[in-house]
């Protein structure tokens, strides 16, 4: 089924990994290094660049930051209209109290995931504060949330899809901007490609 | 993946895909009911309502509880209040919850069938939590998930269940269930507790004796025997009945090494089993499924209020 | 005026009729029956390619009056049985009070009388009250028109009970009528034992709890020497029960419904249709060979409708709170006609033998027959019309039916009655 079609790659793989080891430097930089430090990933994708992100960090540092994966279906406004029978799991191995908590997700567009993710964290624990990287930043917010480390910032249109392929799920590492069919979903693809 | 049901009632609609889709589901809610704060926002505004027309304290405490833990507003409807009692039918009394703009209908009723007609009724998700002797779905589903942690699939799975079959509704959801998802069931109980076709639920085998078959089970499934029943019977005495199907320290020499035992709930210690089986800390998961039965509800609930986009047309 | 209905094809194996000849109705007989009659004053009327049979009697139908008015009434149900083509019905006492005296019978018969749509032949309770405890005021019901006795409903449980009843009785000449239902084994039974009761966790009803009181009421029908009906059969073994008992030559009867021979428990499924909730259950697809083999070699004598009306809320509650029985006077005829006429199982002349003959001659009622000086008791059907079933287009007062949706061909278009139209081209007069 064809839904959309690719209509600009914005970003290859070399880009992408210029980007993730600019942000690395960047989080390392802002928390004057890595105590207190632990970085969490959204499903689908956003979960692959937080450890991409570790990894960028231990060759930095040579410290091992604890990573997470938070899945948030279960937090979703959209519910009703994106309902998803497929549930990953949640997957975040420490105490996040008192912790510096970078969130990472692949692509930001109306902050509605961002918003679903700061109360899955919250109803985890209280963290000493929450921190956003993307990897792109396509605007178009509908709520006030802003990141605090960006890949890049891609000016898109709502007919447009902007989304991110990483070579261990998709085979390729790319981010692709794509014209929306009509009723297509509109997010991230699927994991493996379309 | 696709999860086409409106209701959960008739556990056969069900495919083993679907099941499992419950089953991982519910582990993904199990994460929730281990953190400081069980609650998540999903169903925040949805309005579930608990029709219980006969008295149940845990399965209704189990379902409020998953409802409350995925924000959603309950409201528990029955007991000795039921508009029953004054003479109201069941289809007039779900056409009155359907005025108070509700989202899902749970039911249980001492009636076989009372979830269809409720879905006749109501143009709202049912949720069969126990009707009759017929069928009680979201039991079903906390043992195939207590199962399942333990066992880790079903294909040739050997299930053993042992007591009242006939009048079990646990039975009438839980033997279809494990057939699905490819496992081996037999019936084990004296004849008076034997349904007339167990082979229509799709029992295996029926066996009038325990020690026969327990050195070959996988899981040992104990039902609950009604003690208060005395005249007309279906056994002597609860005695006689202990002596010849219950789990006894004594029986456990019969059973495989990594067999387990289930039971529905509320147990009675010295009928279906002794303390030793009952407590058994590697065998018993009986409290290990009053657990599931919370992250099984959560899903089925999470996975049935899965909005208009859910594949149904209506 | 006399009445002359042409061209009808007329069977009636009472005087070896099956043919087209013209049947002249002169007051409330019959003047004469012949090819091309003429009859200067007569009204004609053309019944080309319709079937004129002997008025059809269904000896099982509650009428519901007195004291069950909200289910149906003598004037509802009546009209529902000129509908479905019947001269006459034999109505069952399970009545509110129960029709258990002269005073009771007498009502029936006089409501009848003045609000029927067919004649009405009000049978009696076996047992005061229908309890199964005393016998009731047999002597005086005959007296008053009673044609029959039965507790239809639950059946007498005693065996005693049962041997007192017959051996009184047995000096008024009337049939007995036995439902044979053994409580102890039936309990609470919703649907048959087996496949039905255990996929839908219902109590079961073996066929073994009909079949035992079968056997029993053949016994004492033997040891008081009293005529005996088995009402409504419904199983295997109890077909065999009875074939045996006419082997040997005792006074035995049986009747059949429609819905045990064309139905089965298959039909109830997880929706529960409490129209399908009968007394005796549907039972197994083998039972209901059995009765229908029974009705090809006489084992079965009479087709019947158990014709059991209810109000809709009624029937519209949890399956074991619903009411047993189902409505049959407007189906039979065509459920008949189309699953074993149609089909070659039977024909025309046992249909008739099934549905007006043996009913008159197990209730004592005088025959009726397509003939010169008898009682102008007629039912016309049009063989071919197809139709299909609408419980809300039905005359009776109930939508119970268990046929809903069912296509049928054959159905009532003329019912005379004593001389006079109860029903018109399919409509009651």
């Amino acid at each position: 089924m064809s839904t959309s079609s690719p209509k600009a790659v914005i970003m290859d793989e070399a880009s992408v990994s210029r980007a993730m080891t600019r942000i690395a430097h960047e989080i390392l930089e802002r928390n004057e290094g890595c105590e207190n430090l632990a970085i969490v990933g959204i499903v689908t994708r956003g979960d692959l660049l937080a450890k991409e992100l570790v990894d960028r960090i231990r060759e930095i540092e040579g410290v091992d930051v604890p990573l997470g994966s938070l899945d948030i279906s279960f937090y979703r406004d959209d519910f009703q209209t994106h309902f998803s029978p497929e549930v990953h799991a949640t997957d975040i191995p420490f105490d996040v109290d008192g912790k510096r908590i970078v969130l990472v997700d692949d692509i930001l567009y109306t902050g509605r995931t961002i918003r679903c993710a700061l109360d899955a964290v919250m109803d985890l624990g209280r963290p000493s504060r929450i921190e956003l990287a993307v990897l792109v930043d396509r605007g178009h917010r509908e709520l006030p949330i802003c990141p605090d480390f960006v890949g890049k910032n891609v000016p898109s249109s709502h007919e447009e899809n902007v989304r991110l392929y990483l070579k261990e799920v998709d085979g390729r590492t790319s981010v692709e901007i794509t014209e929306v069919a009509a009723g297509a979903h509109v997010g991230s693809a699927p994991l493996g490609g379309e | 993946m696709a999860f086409n049901h409106k209701h959960l009632i008739d556990i056969t609609e069900y495919s083993d895909t679907d099941l499992m889709t419950i089953l991982e589901t519910a582990k993904a809610f199990s994460q929730v009911n281990e953190r400081a704060i069980k609650k998540v926002p999903t169903l925040k505004g949805k309005t579930i309502v608990n029709m219980f027309n006969e008295p149940s304290t845990r399965t209704r405490s189990s379902f409020e509880l998953a409802e409350k833990r995925l924000s959603a507003d309950t409201l528990n409807f029955g007991g000795s209040s039921t508009s029953t009692v004054k003479g109201e039918s069941l289809i007039d009394t779900v056409m009155t919850l359907n005025s108070y703009k509700i989202d899902m209908i749970v039911v249980r009723d001492k009636h076989a069938g009372a979830p269809y007609m409720v879905t006749q009724a109501s143009p709202v998700s049912v949720i069969d939590a126990g009707d009759g002797k017929h069928g009680h779905p979201t039991q079903a589903l906390l043992d195939l998930y207590s199962i399942w942690e333990r066992k880790g699939s079903f294909e040739g799975l050997k299930v053993g269940i042992v007591g009242d079959i006939a009048h079990s509704r646990v039975c009438g959801s839980l033997i279809p269930a494990l057939k699905i998802m490819g496992a081996e069931v037999t019936v084990i109980a004296p004849g008076t507790l034997i349904p007339a076709a167990p082979e229509v639920l799709g029992a295996d085998r029926v066996s009038y004796c325990l020690d026969d078959v327990l050195p070959e089970l996988d899981v040992v499934y104990m039902l609950r025997i009604q003690r208060e029943r005395l005249e007309g019977a279906p056994f002597p005495s609860l005695r006689e009945y202990h002596q010849l199907f219950g789990l006894t320290r004594k029986r456990e020499r019969l059973m495989k090494p990594d067999a387990i035992v289930c039971h529905p709930g509320p147990i009675n210690r010295g009928v279906e089993f002794d303390s030793y089986m009952a407590d058994h800390p590697e065998r018993s998961v009986i409290l290990d499924q009053v657990y599931a039965g919370i992250c099984v509800r959560m899903a089925a609930l999470y996975l049935l209020l899965g909005g208009a986009d859910n594949g149904l047309a209506s | 005026m006399a009445l002359l209905l042409k061209n009808a094809h007329v069977v009636d194996p009472s005087v070896e009729l099956d043919g087209i000849v013209d049947v002249l109705i002169d007051g409330e007989r019959i003047a004469r029956v012949g090819e091309n009659l003429d009859a200067a004053d007569a009204e004609v009327v053309d019944l080309s390619g319709k079937y004129l049979v002997p008025g059809l009697v269904d000896m099982h139908v509650h009428l519901r009056e007195p004291g069950f008015e909200h289910k149906g009434t003598i004037e509802s149900e009546t009209r529902a049985a000129a509908r479905g083509g019947f001269t006459g019905v034999c109505s069952m006492p399970n009545t509110d009070p129960v029709t258990d005296n002269g005073v009771t019978i007498e009502y029936v018969k006089s409501v009848a009388a003045r609000e029927g749509h067919c004649r009405v032949y009000p049978s009696g309770a076996m047992t005061r009250g229908l309890k199964g405890e005393i016998i009731s005021e047999m002597g005086d019901m005959v007296a008053h028109g009673a044609v029959a006795f039965t507790d239809d409903g639950r059946g007498v449980q005693g065996a005693g009970m049962l041997r007192r009843a017959m051996d009184y009785g047995k000096m008024f000449d009337r049939v007995f009528m036995s439902h044979c239902q053994d409580e102890d084994l039936v309990g609470d039974g919703q649907v048959n034992e087996g496949v039905a009761s255990t996929r839908l966790g219902l109590l079961g009803w073996p066929a073994a709890g009909e079949e035992i009181q079968i056997a029993r009421d053949i016994a004492i029908a033997e040891l008081t020497g009293a005529k005996l009906h088995i009402q409504h059969i419904s199983t295997a073994r109890g077909v065999e029960l009875v074939r045996e008992a006419k082997a040997k030559g005792l006074p035995v009867t049986c009747e059949a419904t429609p819905h045990h021979m064309f139905l089965t428990e298959d039909a109830i499924d997880g929706t529960y249709d409490t129209s399908l909730k009968v007394n005796p259950p549907l039972r197994t697809a083998a039972d209901a060979q059995a009765v229908v083999a029974g009705v090809v070699d006489g084992t079965v004598d009479a087709i019947v409708t158990d014709h059991a009306p209810h109000a809709d809320w009624e029937k519209s509650r949890e399956f074991e709170l619903a009411p047993f029985g189902m409505i049959g006077l407007e189906t039979s005829l065509a459920l008949v006609i189309t699953n074993l006429v149609k089909t070659g199982t039977i024909d025309y002349g046992r249909m008739v033998e099934l549905m007006a003959i043996a009913p008159r001659r197990i209730l004592g009622l005088d025959q009726v027959s397509v003939a010169e000086g008898s009682v102008a008791d007629l039912t016309v059907f049009d063989p071919e019309a197809s139709w299909t079933v609408d419980a809300d287009a039905l005359e009776s007062a109930a939508r119970n039916t268990g046929f809903k949706g069912a296509e049928l061909t054959g159905r009532a278009t003329d019912v005379f009655v004593g001389g006079v139209a109860t029903l018109r081209d399919g409509v009651v007069c």
